[in-house]
């Protein structure tokens, strides 16, 4: 059981939540964009959450399906079509043997999933059938998916038919053109000024064309540190928000390396990722600071929510 | 003995115990690090190593189930630094000496001229110099097996080139200021480049995918 890819679009490749464990070989965890779409999705299929499933960039990938299975769509809205007529977003569809799903036009967001009743079957690294395209290891062969790659779907093991449930409006996420993403003080913090980090809640940031799964580089005022300070490689983190030499700011994504050597003046939020991860080129975006306690408080509330879900999804 | 705790993110914390390479804070780190590995603490992921530092990365769920009232950070680092205080202070021994096998040669040693130029050192010195010490392993990171080590020798430590290379050769063995490493397949760095090896440093079908660990010791013979 399968889909045959009949275009790969930019970039599309087979992810999950990652391999988490393995930072002190160097080896990063990887894994989706939008954490929040994926395990809403997977969920919503009745898949386990961590399931793997397609990640697509705009121009998206264009698939076609072997054999009867059920799917939903979600995280960016890229206009999901198939057979040619659109269909929804955050919703089980069926779809019968030789559909096609292709996505035709970028509405909000930029990076849109897949996920597949019984999961995107590949073979397991450390755990995990996410794609480290760097180590080549992982996913599909550790690439991206091309025309003519058959990916194999796990059995579904769904006791019945899940067609039309959907993720209520509430639960999605809230993605914006212009969000307000919380952070939380980063290990150098101290390297700003009152001033400085004045300029950094208040300005606008805006995502340039050199961003990526490894990072996203924002162009905005320039934020200069209180004193020069080398820093000794550590940890670094997907949300962490590294300043330059230059006095900008890039934000480390779901390819991050493991560790890095730029000052870390902030974090995101794990409840805010998501919001971030869906921005492209040109998109802006402004940071407000919140304590640890509100950050882990937001992100109890989203795994509340998910369980809720779940719940809810089985109790039918 | 200080330090200092913060958080990394809502699922991670990191112990930092200076902001500088040397052994005896790598010891720390390390032993530290294994020590909360081995501490039993809920929603444990990993404790990893780096120079100076150790990071956590943990299950908030799980660690918030059992923090009664406390955020997830300050029940962990509570625990955190009865662990620090209780922690051997001695010094570490070496997991495992490693050697690697060190091609030399215009092909191989992109950078040697320049660093023996920058030096006033004949390139001939500056490997016989290079081989004559066992280095440690500080931390993996950059890439996926990628290691740190040091520390070079005073006389032939270079800084990084000024424009990173944008494919660095599978395999090159180079330099950083005091610290050495090598390239497990081709990347784009900027390291000052004096050898290849043709070791594989980095297998990901291998049980124990990378060559070399935190911790290990590492020589270089010519091949």
């Amino acid at each position: 059981m399968g889909m045959l890819i009949k275009k790969a679009g930019i970039l599309t490749t087979v992810q999950d939540l990652g391999r988490e464990g393995y930072s002190r070989l160097g080896i990063n965890p990887g894994g989706v964009l939008d954490r929040a779409a994926a395990r809403l999705l997977n969920v919503l299929v009745g898949n386990e959450e961590g399931a793997a499933l397609i990640e697509t960039h705009f121009p998206a990938v264009e698939v076609q399906f072997d054999s009867k299975c059920e799917i939903a769509v979600g995280g960016a809205d890229l206009t999901p079509c198939i057979n040619g007529r659109e269909v929804s977003n955050w919703t089980v569809h069926t779809i019968a043997k030789g559909d096609v799903l292709k996505f035709r036009a970028k509405r909000l967001g930029n990076r849109a999933y897949i996920a597949v009743s019984g999961g995107v079957k590949v073979p397991e690294w450390l755990g995990s059938s996410s794609t480290n395209l760097r180590a080549v290891a992982g996913g599909f062969d550790g690439r991206r998916l091309v025309a003519g790659d058959a990916v194999k779907i796990g059995r579904c093991g769904n006791t019945k038919s899940l067609q039309g449930k959907a993720i209520s409006h509430s639960l999605r996420p809230c993605y914006g053109g212009f969000p307000k993403v919380r952070v939380i003080d980063g290990g150098e913090s101290f390297l700003l000024s009152k001033d400085t980090r004045k300029t950094f809640t208040t300005s606008p940031f805006k995502v340039t064309p050199e961003s990526d799964r490894m990072g996203f580089r924002l162009s905005g005022p320039k934020l200069p540190m209180k004193k020069n300070y080398e820093m000794v490689t550590s940890a670094a983190a997907f949300g962490t928000v590294q300043l330059l030499p230059d006095g900008q700011l890039v934000v480390l994504m779901a390819d991050h390396q493991t560790t890095g050597g730029y000052p870390r003046i902030a974090t995101l939020i794990s409840a805010d990722l998501p919001l971030l991860a869906q921005l492209g080129p040109g998109d802006k975006l402004t940071f407000d600071f919140v304590t640890i306690d509100e950050a882990e408080s937001l992100s109890l509330d989203f795994e509340r929510d998910l369980n809720l879900l779940k719940l809810a999804l089985n109790a039918r | 003995m200080k330090y200092r705790i913060f958080p990394l993110s809502e699922n991670a914390l990191t112990i930092e115990f200076g902001n500088e390479i040397s052994p005896d804070l790598n010891d720390r780190a390390m032993t530290v690090a294994d020590a909360i590995a081995d501490a039993g603490l809920p929603g444990l992921i990993e404790a990893s190593p780096a120079y100076s530092s150790v990071t956590v990365f943990y299950d908030l769920s799980a660690v918030k189930r059992a923090s009664a009232g406390m955020t997830a950070f300050a029940f962990l680092s509570s625990a955190i630094d009865s662990i620090v205080r209780k922690a051997r202070k001695a010094g570490r021994a070496v997991e495992k000496t490693v050697e690697i096998p060190l091609r030399i040669g215009k092909e191989f040693s992109l950078d040697l001229e320049y660093i023996a130029s920058e030096r006033g050192v004949s390139p001939d010195e500056v490997i016989e110099i290079f081989l004559s010490r066992t280095y440690r392993v500080y931390m993996l990171g950059f890439l996926p097996g990628f290691a740190y080590m040091g520390d070079v020798d005073e006389r032939i430590a270079t800084g990084r080139r000024a424009t990173p290379r944008l494919k660095v050769p599978k395999g090159s063995v180079a330099i950083a200021g005091r610290q050495t490493g090598i390239y497990p397949f081709e990347s784009p760095g900027g390291w000052q480049v004096i050898g290849r090896t043709s070791l594989e440093m980095f297998e990901p079908s291998k049980k124990n995918p990378c060559r070399v660990e935190p911790g290990d010791g590492v020589r270089f013979v010519i091949e």
